[in-house]
């Protein structure tokens, strides 16, 4: 059953991200629509696939790479299926299911078993700190897309040679503002999940910090994303710089949450 | 008499170039009398837009006459000839009809079916009138020119407001800023493309304009015609960081604005973008300031780049008008070819030879009993007034023939004596319509 929801959320992701794909050549709003319910769909899935889970083992089912790949993967659709509605830009759909899409599929590559839970896990703040994790995640992942768009876009306009996807892609204020609205969102749920990772570290090990490379990684990440957000607030850092910070952030983020569980040995190595 | 057409556009050289051989509009009176002074050069009108220079001319020498203005232009500009001659492309007989036609109907433009080039020719050939470098057939031909392009404008739909640059610089402006409702546009100097791009953004939603002008005056005029705000152009700098779009098109020689002073500006509004279209030549606007972060610099020749993606779509109008000018470039060329003297003399010849038959048949109706012998005494005595009257007009036309106006005194005759010459069309009330 919990397989069978994995591959039918695998197949949705896949099919949508096809679609968007095909809306990036030909952008018509039937077809932006038709891949929104099937994004939209394979969601609903995929939630279902999480509560099955959860329900299954006894506890919130971010417990090792399988799990919390496809959870980032959750994530990152309830994160775009948001800004998607709120900004009407189908074509963000084309920068970021693929992301989604491979995301799931590296999480397919890891053993899905439901294991025992790691006696160190077994609290109430599993569920809040590492679902305040995530979904900063993906806020910096669709920042990410918008990022990549903005970047096309500008080059467009600077260069003055509008290439085939100039009218297809929005406005640059628009790729702007998702930038800084996935900012907002982003850097908040970072910032509490790494003060509740604090205070479970508390009581769980005794000490708020202890420069596992976990802490280390999330606290660098935060100061990107702190740095960006202050430019943004004070001095009006913008546009290119602020996108090519969102997609430095991405790739640091992305060795936090990866690297440092598969490179780095320390508390958080959950494979 | 042959229309001969010399010049270079926007297809032949760059705006570098343009801006070299670019004629003031303020100083068009010496050119032009230097142009018409020039050997077997007739009659002449200068056309100078940021877009294009054009020269043309009547001249019985096609070959003399189009080296003859090639050299006029690169001497009149201090550009050496084998620079400039890249750049030339000339035209003659027909091709330079087709070629007037298709610039004055938008179908040579930059943006095809823009509506400025129309009132360009108008003011150009308007100084043209007021020196009186053009003559007859110039006056013609323009006025065919302005009665094909206003044909174009209403049969077909190539001069729609989707194809101007003006509105290429809209909608680059909504792909940078979004919404343009809280955008303020400043218009730098004046000109009409200057302030049709205005009405467009105007149109368009902006929020508001400022004006500045180096004759505060005209600032003021302007700004109250947009319901804008006028600026002292030496505060220019104090102002700029309050506009998102600037649209600049004064005649200075030299940059007006440059990359430190828009960093400088920028800074100050914190890192918002900016838009500037530099629609002067010579150019207003440094293209260094393009590199600044968040700014984007489009001057014409950039603009034309943005419309050219857009074209296809507009190929099929384009040969609809294409259609249209074929057919106007019959009838014109039918007018001009009928300019020659000979039928003109066998047309006078026949007007006065039918009066004489026509009076003298009546004189012979009531003149029962004349002798035959009289009567051919009678017919001598009228043909050969008829001649002597002819015979200085006509030889005046034959010898005029040979390299002088003769254009002048066969117009002048057919207007005077009403002759009817092959081919020739009355076209005064398109001509009058056409003042509007």
């Amino acid at each position: 059953m919990n397989a069978l929801l994995f591959k039918l959320t695998m197949g949705a992701y896949f099919l949508a991200t096809l679609l968007y794909l095909v809306y990036l050549i030909k952008p018509r709003p039937t077809l932006g629509r038709i891949s929104h319910w099937v994004i939209s769909g394979g969601l609903v899935i995929h939630c279902m696939f999480t509560l099955d889970r959860y329900l299954e083992a006894g506890h919130t089912p971010i417990t090792n790479l399988h799990e919390s790949l496809s959870f980032f993967s959750l994530a990152i659709v309830g994160m775009f299926i948001a800004f998607e509605r709120k900004f009407k830009i189908s074509i963000l759909g084309s920068f970021v299911t693929p992301l989604a899409l491979v995301i799931l599929g590296i999480s397919a590559l890891f053993p899905s078993a439901i294991a025992p839970l790691n006696p160190a896990l077994k609290s109430k703040w599993l569920m809040l700190h590492t679902s305040m994790a995530f979904f900063g995640y993906a806020a910096f992942a669709v920042a990410f897309g918008a990022a990549i768009m903005y970047l096309i876009q500008e080059h467009f306009l600077k260069n003055k040679r509008l290439g085939p996807l100039y009218q297809k892609l929005p406005s640059l204020d628009t790729l702007d503002e998702i930038n800084y609205r996935c900012l907002t969102f982003g850097f908040p749920l970072l910032t509490f999940a790494i003060i509740s990772g604090a205070i479970w570290a508390e009581t769980a090990w005794g000490t708020y910090w202890s420069w596992d490379p976990k802490e280390t990684w999330s606290l660098i990440t935060w100061f990107i994303y702190a740095a960006l957000l202050h430019g943004r607030l004070t001095t009006g850092w913008r546009g290119r710089r602020a996108a090519i910070l969102a997609i430095i952030g991405f790739f640091v983020m992305l060795f936090t949450f990866l690297g440092v569980n598969l490179l780095l040995p320390g508390l958080h190595s959950y494979k | 008499m042959n229309i001969v057409v010399v010049g270079l556009s926007h297809k032949t050289a760059t705006v570098e170039i343009r801006e070299k051989v670019a004629f003031a509009p303020t100083h068009m009176e010496k050119p032009l009398r230097e142009l018409v002074a020039l050997e077997d050069i007739q009659e002449g009108i200068i056309v100078s837009t940021c877009n294009r220079v054009e020269i043309y001319v009547t001249t019985r020498d096609i070959a003399g006459g189009i080296s003859r203005i090639k050299r006029f232009l690169a001497d009149y500009h201090h550009i050496p000839l084998e620079t400039l001659e890249t750049h030339l492309y000339s035209y003659h007989g027909e091709a330079a009809i087709r070629h007037v036609f298709r610039v004055a109907a938008s179908l040579d433009s930059m943006v095809v079916g823009e509506p400025q080039i129309l009132g360009q020719i108008k003011t150009s050939y308007g100084y043209a009138a007021e020196y009186k470098s053009s003559g007859i057939i110039l006056n013609r031909f323009l006025h065919k020119a302005f009665s094909v392009a206003k044909r174009v404008r209403t049969e077909t739909k190539i001069a729609s407001s989707a194809v101007s640059v003006s509105f290429a610089a809209v909608e680059l402006a909504k792909k940078i800023f979004g919404d343009l409702s809280d955008k303020t546009v400043m218009l730098i100097g004046a000109g009409e493309m200057c302030e049709l791009a205005a009405k467009h953004f105007l149109n368009n939603g902006v929020r508001g304009v400022m004006v500045t002008n180096r004759t505060y005056e005209k600032a003021v005029k302007l700004a109250e015609e947009f319901d804008g705000k006028a600026v002292n152009f030496e505060e220019l700098f104090d102002h700029l960081h309050k506009a998102d779009i600037i649209l600049s098109s004064t005649g200075a020689p030299h940059h007006i604005i440059g990359p430190k002073d828009v960093e400088e500006v920028i800074r100050r509004r914190r890192q918002k973008p900016m838009f500037f279209i530099d629609i002067a030549v010579p150019r207003d606007i440094d293209s260094r300031v393009n590199k600044v972060p968040n700014v984007y610099l489009y001057d014409m020749d950039d603009l034309q780049g943005v419309v050219a993606t857009n074209l296809e779509q507009r190929n099929r109008e384009a040969q609809k008008a294409e259609a249209i000018i074929d057919q106007e470039i019959g009838q014109f060329f039918k007018w001009l070819s009928t300019l020659d003297a000979t039928p003109t003399i066998v047309a006078l010849r026949g007007r006065f030879e039918e009066v004489r038959r026509a009076e003298l048949e009546k004189t012979l109706a009531n003149w029962k009993d004349i002798e035959p012998e009289e009567q051919k005494r009678l017919e001598a005595c009228t043909a050969a007034i008829v001649n002597k009257l002819l015979h200085q007009p006509t030889s005046l036309l034959k010898r005029t023939g040979q390299g002088g106006r003769t254009d002048l005194y066969v117009d002048a005759l057919r207007n005077l004596f009403d002759l009817e010459v092959a081919g020739q069309t009355t076209e005064t009330e398109e001509l009058g319509e056409l003042e509007e």
